[in-house]
């Protein structure tokens, strides 16, 4: 078993037709994983790479089985393509695009969350990869990755590349690496991937990279803390030296309290045992301590 | 993107909330003028985007047109918590016998907006969200079904109030719903809500955020160039760029492409010993337009004396990154030390051209800020 994508995982590219779409669908599927479909409305009939194109959602999953979707479509048309996976019964949405308006994420977070058996990967991810299985449904350069039982959940992208790269270095592999997304409403957090990777045989450790805002990593820990986590834990957090982002008012401070700020996160972790890395380059350190 | 006040306070009003008499004003004769008109006395509330404006001395009163004419002189020019102070909200000074507080705002970890409500609005409403929490009032929306008449009445019933104020209160709750929808807001509150003697509802303060996602879907904002009077001028030149830049204090100029990798190079840069004199992220995929105009900027910076590079890509070609880098570089007028570390495709061929461009480049970033820290 592995988590949120596996060796059945067949995927449809929405937002296929465009640079970025082409792009990956090549990267992915040289990497190895199960493209079969495209969708971009009223480009249908066409290939890319190889991989035919349809107009719906609906025609892939019933000419295709696809149950995966990765999704290349602009910010304004997020929602609408969404709607329309989820309609159509995909399972795990990975969402690419950033700059979504907050309020559709929410109504389609929000939706995904009441079918119950669906989930949704950012938006704003670079994906999940899975190198043990040679399946990528996402962006990343999959050369700083190896196989290997490291479960890595983080909330950055480039970063994750960084850290990454350190631990395939120290002889490491990683089992499933999943990108959070970057956007404030993001479909998993933290707790749910640790629980994912909690029942997956193929993970042996956990590698948190948080940052700076909202409180997923103070939650992270606590849950860390409560269940007392089966396999170890270590966390990065970049940010400690940003200055101070913008405040949501009052209410921002009331909804978050002290939550936040890199030291809250570094002190909630440190407390529920979770070692933090001063430097990316220390991870894998503290992965075999 | 944050609203002036005097802009949250018109749209709540357009919605048919009550707000003071007022009017906006940018010279000391105005204000006279507004006062008169008012004929009571007034608030001068300074119109800049920072919150605690009222502790720094942001918000002054007066009791007749010409103390307005006075105090609006000494406000008028003045800074406050940083921001230059260029225009003035002249309003009826309120008698409030109650001050109530009501917001919505996102909540990131419930995927959801919040509905907050008190009946001890005013100032010290994050320290009572500390103190006595069950004094503020919350509920969660659900987005795909909406906010509902009987939602806002549940809400305020959980506050000690009157029949009539618990209607009144209600019906604002409501109605900041529907703005908070029709406008992306991430934030609309207003704080105090406040009680006149005459038992109506005042939105005495007003703030409004709009989510900068959804721009797109408010053209009414377009113009809106005076946007972020908080910037410093090199990030008022970034953002005309469209660069997210952020000065800090340091003398090490940092650019890299992701948020995360950017903070992390400022941390570990900090670790070393070293002071970063920016943020700058040039986004997760690297684009070499953004990249050169970015060296360009940083290095304009008086302050910075050497200037790190982070780029790690996937999909980045190195080669490209790297042309950018030296183009910038034989355009710049002044010239700095650079240190580079990328790493993607094509990574050998970048390194290569730096190298006969005589700019140092590293395989990773510890020895990057090493290096640069020596300069």
């Amino acid at each position: 078993m592995s988590i949120i994508i596996d060796d059945g995982s067949r995927v449809v590219v929405q937002g296929i037709t465009g640079n970025e779409g082409r792009f990956h669908t090549a990267s992915m599927l040289r990497y190895g994983t199960k493209v079969v479909a495209g969708v971009t409305p009223s480009k249908g009939g066409q290939e890319v790479e190889g991989v035919p194109v349809y107009n719906t959602v609906a025609e892939a999953v019933g000419n295709h089985g696809v149950d995966t979707s990765i999704m290349f479509v602009p910010a304004r048309f997020a929602q609408r393509a969404v709607t329309e996976a989820i309609d159509a019964g995909i399972k795990t949405l990975v969402v690419i695009t950033e700059g979504i308006p907050q309020r559709d994420a929410i109504e389609f977070v929000t939706e995904a969350n009441k079918r119950g058996n669906v989930i949704i990967v950012g938006p704003n991810t670079p994906g999940v990869i899975n190198p043990l299985r040679r399946i990528k449904v996402g962006i990343m350069p999959d050369h700083v990755f190896s196989p290997g039982s490291v479960g890595i959940a983080s909330r950055s992208g480039t970063l994750t590349y960084e850290i990454t790269w350190h631990i395939s270095q120290a002889g490491m592999g990683q089992s499933t690496c999943v990108g959070l997304g970057g956007d404030p409403i993001v479909g998993l957090d933290f707790v749910r991937v640790l629980e994912m990777f909690r029942d997956d045989e193929e993970t042996k450790g956990v590698v948190l990279i948080g940052e700076i805002g909202g409180n997923a990593e103070e939650l992270a820990a606590q849950y860390i803390s409560e269940v007392g986590y089966p396999k170890p834990v270590v966390a990065y957090i970049a940010g400690r030296l940003a200055p101070p982002g913008k405040r949501m008012g009052h209410a921002g401070a009331i909804i978050m309290g002290k939550t936040g700020t890199a030291s809250s996160k570094i002190e909630a972790f440190t407390k529920a045992g979770v070692p933090v890395a001063e430097k990316p380059s220390d991870i894998p350190k503290l992965l075999k301590a | 993107m944050k609203l002036f006040e005097f802009e949250a306070k018109k749209i709540l009003q357009d919605y048919g909330v009550r707000v003071p008499k007022s009017g906006v004003v940018t010279s000391p004769e105005e204000a006279e003028a507004i006062a008169w008109e008012i004929g009571r006395p007034v608030a001068l509330k300074s119109q800049i985007l920072v919150s605690g404006r009222g502790k720094a001395g942001g918000i002054r009163f007066a009791a007749d047109a010409a103390g307005a004419k006075q105090v609006a002189a000494e406000l008028l020019g003045s800074t406050i918590k940083g921001c230059p102070v260029t225009s003035l909200l002249v309003e009826e000074k309120l008698d409030m016998v109650e001050q109530f507080y009501a917001s919505i705002a996102v909540d990131r970890q419930a995927r959801a907006y919040v509905v907050l409500a008190s009946t001890s609005g005013g100032v010290d409403i994050e320290e009572l969200a500390q103190t006595s929490p069950d004094k503020i009032a919350r509920h969660w929306v659900d987005p795909t079904i909406g906010f509902s008449e009987r939602e806002a009445i549940d809400i305020v019933g959980r506050l000690n109030t009157s029949q009539d104020d618990a209607t009144k209160f209600a019906s604002i709750i409501g109605t900041l719903y529907k703005v908070t929808m029709d406008y992306d807001a991430e934030l609309a509150e207003i704080n105090p809500l406040a009680k006149t003697p005459s038992g109506d509802f005042m939105a005495a303060d007003a703030r409004i955020i709009v989510d900068d996602n959804a721009l797109f879907r408010h053209p009414e904002f377009a113009d809106r160039s005076s946007v972020r009077v908080d910037d410093t001028p090199l990030e008022a030149e970034a953002r005309k760029q469209n660069l997210a830049y952020v000065d800090l204090d340091g003398d090490i100029g940092i650019i890299g492409n992701g948020a995360g990798l950017v903070m992390a190079t400022l941390d570990l840069v900090h670790v070393f010993g070293g002071k970063p004199a920016n943020f700058l992220d040039v986004g997760g995929g690297g684009s070499v337009d953004i990249t050169k105009r970015g060296l360009l900027l940083v290095m304009s910076k008086p302050e910075v004396k050497a200037v790190l590079v982070n780029i790690l890509g996937g999909i980045t070609r190195c080669d490209i990154v790297a042309q950018a880098l030296i183009e910038a570089l034989n355009e710049s007028s002044v010239k700095k030390p650079i240190a580079v570390r990328m790493m993607g495709t094509n990574e050998a061929e970048g390194n290569q051209m730096l190298h006969q461009a005589g700019i140092d480049s590293y395989p990773n970033m510890e020895k990057a800020i090493e290096e640069i820290l020596k300069l």
